[in-house]
């Protein structure tokens, strides 16, 4: 997924993380899954990373000052929020490609973004809704951080649903691709939602237009390595999830292809009208 | 419940569904590799 195969090309490209081991592939078995040396690798160590980030959050980090015990769901919360929003830029630069180029790589990376983009939309907003009842004593109000966040979690749902119910290659793309055009701008409205509207959801803690790091230490060394991990974790998610919407194109085209077979074959054996 | 109790509700919801979404998509594409020919499988 990291090389475009086939860019401003035809409509089948090739999947390959690399082409040194596609060559080398004849000699060896055909994979059973959507796992590759480079998954396997990266998902080891990112095993080992998020055990160090629960060690650090749960055992290393101290409590803090104003929020007490609770911080700690912060190590969880706001890498995945993050990771949403990389999720949903990625989408839209490719849904604008795709719109230029129309290739199945960049089609399947905006949608695979947007399902990925879409399940940390999920763990960010039930996340915060635990944090919120420790916190706020109520797991939701309908402020403008926690009302936009639930929008972008719709259109993500409202995207996937749409290539859902488009049986046509070309129509899904281009029908997602709008869509997908539209996640950046609503990002953009829930990250400053905070500052354009009153909200009970606090305003930014690292990115402040004062300077003012409202964190330090330990605390902002563990919250940048749990953002790091997640990060690791979305490409990790990314890669398989671009191989297994590669293997449904496949698996659609092949059956296409046998059951027009059938149809020769039976017009064949039918004999002339 | 307690501070740590919503603390360790957080990360084990945030665990679950994390763990469901990349067993869910290891198993479709278990499932799908079957239906495409060896010879087209090229992340070895």
């Amino acid at each position: 997924m990291t090389i475009d195969t086939n860019a401003g090309g035809p409509q089948h490209p090739e999947p390959s993380l690399r082409r040194d081991e596609a060559a080398a592939g004849d000699a060896r078995s055909a994979p059973t899954g959507t796992g590759s040396r480079f998954t396997r690798l990266l998902g080891l160590a990112l095993i080992i990373g998020g055990a160090a980030v629960a060690w650090l959050a749960f055992v290393a980090t101290p409590p803090d000052v104003v929020q007490g015990e609770s911080v700690r769901l912060l190590y969880v919360h706001v890498p995945s929020v993050s990771v949403a929003y990389m999720a949903c830029m990625l989408t839209t630069v490719a849904s604008a490609v795709w719109l230029r180029r129309r290739t199945e790589w960049w089609d399947l990376v905006a949608s695979s973004s947007a399902e990925v983009g879409a399940v940390f939309t999920a763990v960010t907003l039930l996340s915060g809704m635990v944090w919120g009842q420790a916190t706020w004593g109520t797991p939701w109000e309908w402020d403008a951080r926690l009302t936009s966040t639930l929008f972008l979690f719709l259109l993500l749902l409202g995207y996937l649903g749409l290539r859902g119910a488009t049986e046509d290659r070309t129509a899904r793309g281009r029908r997602s691709a709008i869509v997908g055009l539209l996640l950046v701008p609503n990002v953009i409205v829930v990250n400053q939602s905070v500052n354009w509207w009153r909200s009970l959801h606090q305003d930014a803690t690292l990115f402040r237009t004062d300077g003012d790091f409202r964190i330090e230490g330990l605390q902002l060394f563990t919250w940048v390595f749990a953002t790091v991990v997640a990060i690791g974790f979305f490409v990790w998610l990314l890669v398989h999830r671009f191989r297994v919407g590669w293997l449904a194109d496949r698996a659609e085209d092949r059956a296409i292809d046998e059951a027009l077979a059938v149809r020769r074959a039976e017009g064949g054996t039918g004999g002339a009208p | 419940m307690t501070m740590w109790g919503y603390v360790a509700l957080g990360w084990a919801i945030t665990a679950v569904v994390l763990v469901s979404y990349v067993a869910a998509l290891l198993w479709r594409g278990r499932r799908l590799i079957e239906q495409v020919p060896e010879g087209e499988r090229r992340w070895l």
